[in-house]
């Protein structure tokens, strides 16, 4: 249940999260080392323009990817059909990026905390 | 013919689209048999009421084939040595497609879908017209020729768990055929199957799991073809925005 | 479930890329409900970090980031085969996508231990 436009925005959002992927590995490593503390954390990304691009980018991107990924599995592996497969695709891409949205927000809004 | 005293223990299935279930059947070994060789003699020796598909019995026309201990092949090209395992060999009729009875699978919907997929030549030329010059070495004509030899077996089609999961999805072989048709120079209808495999069922849902480009007997890579495909429209949806 | 006709390299790499997506997407909310207690609840937020340094939970992060990796890799191994007319050695490089996931996710654990 994939027409052109669904897979081009698939392709696309990859295309986006290439980079991101790794940069989000890469700090991933960094940051477990000597574990982790929301200090540390908010050290990192707090009032940062360039983290909240980063992540908000990220966000926007994996929802759209994510969103789309699901309606597939729910066509081929739960045989959902068309209409219901619109409401979930809608439903999980604003869920996702309500919830991530919110989470960038904590994590980069400048003072708090730190 | 050797006739010997081995005998094997063959599932068939039997039944039709409604249901049904395994029969077990005691067939003799005999030497270079395949399992097209296997199915002929229950039906002429055991059980006449059995229902299967053939003609060519060489690998050429694609009516044969069945779900070989589970997996898709030509039947005539299968050698029973092959596929027997502790004595026994299970033949089910071709996956992914209704069945009509025992081992004959109802093809239209795969027709039906080549159809779909605009696999059908679109003419460029009348007559009159001088006979168009083709060099096979041009880049365009290796690509065409790189799918041209598929016989609409639909090993490919019984194999993809794509076609299993999407009943509307177009399947290997009809966009195999699209892809071919699409870089044939005499074909006039490469906007329309560029149009006919963007849709809902189109050559976008492929997962790229290459079940067909694994199975096919004449050794094809419909996975390749979808591929080239995908880009395709890709760029003409590019293209027609700008 | 793996059935005959499934027995396959690639078929092994699309299950991987599909399982992998599937709980990636179903970790996502969790994920960003944790980050976003960071903001007003920063105690909270180091009470549950404090809990993931146990090794079982450790061990279930590696888990998630393999995934990550896996889905990554296996990925660009994808958008490469479409975008790009690169046909053969797929199982090769469906093969390196999972070592180079391997590497990365065994590194992200050496370091977390």
């Amino acid at each position: 249940m994939l027409d052109i436009r669904l897979y081009l925005l698939q392709r696309l959002s990859a295309l986006v999260m290439a980079p991101l992927v790794i940069g989000h590995l890469a700090v991933m490593i960094y940051a477990i080392q000597g574990g982790l503390s929301a200090a540390e954390i908010l050290g990192r990304t707090q009032g940062s323009f360039a983290w909240a691009t980063f992540y908000g980018t990220f966000v926007i991107a994996v929802s759209v990817h994510a969103a789309i990924g699901l309606r597939v599995i729910a066509h081929e592996w739960l045989g959902l059909g068309a209409r219901a497969l619109s409401v979930l695709t809608w439903i999980a891409f604003l869920v996702l990026v309500w919830m991530g949205v919110r989470a960038v927000w904590a994590v980069t809004a400048p003072g708090g905390v730190a | 013919m050797s006739s010997t005293d081995t005998r094997m223990k063959v599932s068939v299935w039997r039944g039709d689209h409604e249901g049904g279930e395994f029969q077990i059947f005691d067939v003799p070994a005999q030497d270079s048999q395949t399992v097209l060789d296997v199915v002929a003699w229950i039906q002429q020796n055991d059980d006449p009421t059995l229902s299967y598909r053939f003609a060519c019995r060489v690998g050429m026309c694609g009516s044969c084939a069945m779900m070989v201990n589970g997996q898709p092949r030509w039947t005539c090209r299968t050698h029973v040595k092959k596929v027997l395992k502790d004595n026994c060999i299970e033949i089910g009729p071709l996956r992914n497609l209704p069945v009509i009875k025992d081992l004959a699978a109802d093809m239209d919907p795969f027709f039906e879908k080549w159809v779909k997929a605009e696999g059908v030549f679109h003419p460029s030329k009348t007559r009159n017209d001088q006979i168009e010059e083709i060099d096979p070495a041009s880049v365009q004509r290796v690509k065409a020729d790189a799918g041209i030899e598929c016989i609409n077996c639909s090993v490919c089609y019984a194999s993809c768990d794509t076609v299993a999961g999407n009943p509307d999805f177009l399947g290997p072989a009809a966009l195999n055929r699209a892809w071919t048709l699409y870089n044939d120079s005499r074909d006039a209808g490469s906007r329309k199957i560029l149009d006919a495999v963007s849709g809902a069922g189109g050559c976008h849902n492929c997962h790229s799991m290459g079940s067909c480009a694994h199975f096919c007997p004449n050794g094809l890579n419909p996975m390749d073809a979808i591929a080239g495909l995908k880009r395709a429209t890709a760029a003409a949806f590019f293209r027609r925005r700008t | 479930m793996i059935r005959p006709h499934r027995t396959h390299p690639l078929w092994y790499a699309f299950i991987l890329h599909r399982v992998s997506g599937a709980l990636l997407a179903l970790f996502l909310p969790a994920h960003f409900w944790v980050l976003s207690m960071a903001l007003n609840e920063a105690a909270r937020l180091d009470g549950f970090l404090a809990w993931t340094d146990m090794p079982l939970v450790k061990f279930a992060e590696f888990g998630l980031v393999f995934l990550l990796a896996v889905h990554f890799f296996g990925g660009l191994r994808l958008l490469a085969l479409e975008l790009m007319p690169w046909t053969s050695r797929q199982k090769t490089l469906a093969a390196g996508a999972v070592g180079l996931s391997v590497l990365v996710s065994g590194t992200f654990f050496l370091q977390a231990v």
